[in-house]
């Protein structure tokens, strides 16, 4: 039987944030006030989204204080302990994009086009062109055509033709591109990966228990960090890893498990390669 | 084996390690550009929406597409300000009315994200203690624009989110019949907004009530928009770059002490070129076959 305890935790965490935003809007709660792109906790800790202080800032924006600071706690979060858990427990799209895999997996599209036409380094290219434009047209690129943006604050302040967005976004990774969007084109998940390279969190793998039954690779939406499943002891080092547990759940074996890197001991990195 | 036969196994011959490398990062490099080009074209065209009414406080337009961060906070304020909350009869929340702000999702064709008003929907009440402009975390909306430099006191008067005009065709007021429904609606009414009479000539004893907005005054808050009784507005606000002109600095007011200064620091500017080089009453004199000899 699959477990599921990290997906249901990660839902609960997504939905939880998103019912702080929307009651904070309509209820006048306190608790979370804003969206994704800047709030503010109980109206005194500012909180900011890095990516987008960096597009203002290229394009030559003055950035007020509270700005800043708020940009540099979820930075020095997401950077020293989270790494990508952005995309996995907060960001709204994941849960269409796990959809849209999900939908995948259960009627069998992956073996219609098993062929992927794009490469996953095409995020951090949408990154750096999302800088460029916005320093030559002096405003911030990515924030003016993001879909994240699009369905968050749909869900917040009024969707439009914002449920556009979702299935477009649905539909891409269901026919087009499997995890399309997250895997291949987010500059925001690009730049979750390069700033949590270093993250303390992380993923172990125990390859002496592994069975190598690879239930792991089918549910990851990023499977090519796991390239050391069932040949070496080794940790989750790729920055794109989203620390989303999915693997975890669905080992059988205790071959995987989160792990906090607090002092720089080798816990989890014993090298003893698998010999069978 | 035939002459084509191997004209096709040369084209298969597989590329060599840096051939491939170098066709795709080319490739690469092409699609780069590609994508930037086309999402630059688009980008550019969103933001060239000049038709928008920003919140009070609001940078100039290019200043705030780049400051303002999408966060909502101040729509939040609008929503929750003082009075469009709803209770019940027990004094319990029970919901709020529409906010004037909103931020613009697809669909409104407007840079996405950003907070505008519709003064028609719903005007700016011109809320004395401006909840949504100390709400904004990013300076999108400056708090010194709308701060009285003496009292350090918020004063929403100082706000200039657009300014009224007055289109006299549509304007009952100017066919002759009773209506100041605008200049009541005014939050600044007598100074924003005031009533010039005039005889009305077509009748010959009853009088125009014309209303005349003054561009010093007026903040733009769309309360007039709002009230006007006529099918489309014929009085609304727009943007202040759009309804206002300028003069430039070669005119100036004599009558005004402060305006003649300007003169005292002008320079004349001598302009040379072929006509100058003769003097101008020479010119008259012979204007050069223009008459008959
Ligand atoms: S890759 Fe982008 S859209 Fe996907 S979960 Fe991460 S931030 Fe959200
Ligand atoms: S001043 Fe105008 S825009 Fe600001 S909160 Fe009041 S009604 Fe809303
Ligand atoms: S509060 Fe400021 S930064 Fe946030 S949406 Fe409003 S204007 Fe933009
Ligand atoms: S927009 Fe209309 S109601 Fe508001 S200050 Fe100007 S004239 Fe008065």
């Amino acid at each position: 039987m699959t477990r599921v305890r990290y997906l249901i935790a990660r839902r609960v965490v997504q939905v939880a944030i998103l019912l702080l935003y929307f009651g904070g809007n309509y209820y006048g709660w306190k608790m979370l006030t804003g969206d994704l792109s800047s709030s503010s906790i109980l109206g005194t800790v500012p909180l900011s989204d890095p990516y987008a202080v960096l597009q203002m800032f290229v394009a030559g924006a003055v950035i007020s204080s509270n700005i800043l600071i708020g940009a540099a706690i979820i930075f020095l979060f997401y950077a020293l302990i989270g790494g990508r858990a952005f995309c996995s427990w907060v960001c709204p799209v994941n849960i269409i994009t796990d959809a849209a895999n999900w939908t995948r997996r259960k009627f069998g599209f992956d073996m219609v086009a098993k062929k992927q036409p794009s490469t996953r380094h095409l995020r951090y290219w949408v990154l750096v062109i999302s800088l460029i434009i916005s320093f030559f047209l002096g405003l911030t690129a990515f924030e003016f055509v993001s879909p994240i943006s699009m369905v968050h604050r749909g869900i917040i302040f009024g969707m439009g033709f914002g449920w556009a967005a979702m299935a477009i976004l649905y539909l891409f990774d269901l026919f087009v591109l499997k995890n399309g969007w997250c895997g291949h084109i987010c500059p925001l998940g690009g730049f979750y990966s390069i700033i949590g390279k270093f993250r303390l969190l992380k993923v172990k793998h125990d390859s002496v228990a592994c069975t190598g039954c690879m239930n792991c690779k089918v549910v990851c939406p990023e499977s090519q960090v796991l390239h050391m499943i069932d040949k070496v002891s080794v940790p989750v080092t790729s920055g794109e890893c989203t620390n989303c547990g999915r693997c975890i759940d669905v080992c059988e074996d205790n071959a995987l498990g989160f792990f906090l890197k607090v002092k720089n001991n080798n816990e989890g990195e014993i090298n003893n390669e698998k010999n069978e | 084996m035939n002459h084509k036969q191997e004209k096709v196994k040369s084209y298969r011959q597989p590329l060599s390690k840096s051939r491939r490398g170098f066709l795709g990062t080319t490739r690469n490099i092409g699609l780069a550009i590609l994508g930037g080009l086309t999402w630059s074209a688009y980008v550019d065209e969103a933001k060239a929406n000049k038709l928008l009414l920003r919140p009070p406080g609001a940078l100039k337009e290019s200043d705030f597409l780049k400051t303002c961060i999408k966060c909502g906070l101040c729509v939040d304020a609008c929503r929750n300000r003082n009075g469009n909350i709803i209770f019940d009869d027990n004094g319990k929340r029970v919901g709020t009315k529409d906010p004037t702000l909103r931020l613009a999702v697809p669909g409104d064709n407007k840079p996405l994200g950003n907070p505008f008003f519709i003064a028609r929907e719903n005007p700016c009440f011109m809320c004395d203690d401006i909840p949504c402009v100390p709400a904004c975390p990013s300076g999108a909306l400056d708090i010194l624009s709308v701060t009285n430099k003496k009292t350090k006191k918020l004063d929403i008067n100082m706000a200039r989110m657009g300014l009224a005009v007055v289109h006299k065709e549509s304007c009952i007021a100017y066919w002759g019949l009773q209506c100041d429904a605008c200049y009541r609606a005014c939050p600044l009414m007598g100074k924003a907004l005031s009533i010039n009479m005039q005889m009305n000539k077509r009748t010959g004893k009853h009088a125009f009530l014309l209303p005349v907005v003054h561009s010093d005054i007026c903040t733009g808050c769309g309360l007039c928009e709002k009230a006007c009784i006529v099918e489309k507005a014929a009085i609304f606000v727009l943007p202040r770059e759009l309804a206002m002109g300028k003069v430039g600095t070669h005119y100036v007011k004599g009558w005004d002490k402060k305006d003649q200064q300007r003169v005292g620091v002008a320079q004349s500017i001598h302009t040379i070129d072929k006509r100058s080089e003769k003097k101008a009453i020479d010119k008259l004199n012979n204007p050069g076959g223009l008459l008959d000899d």
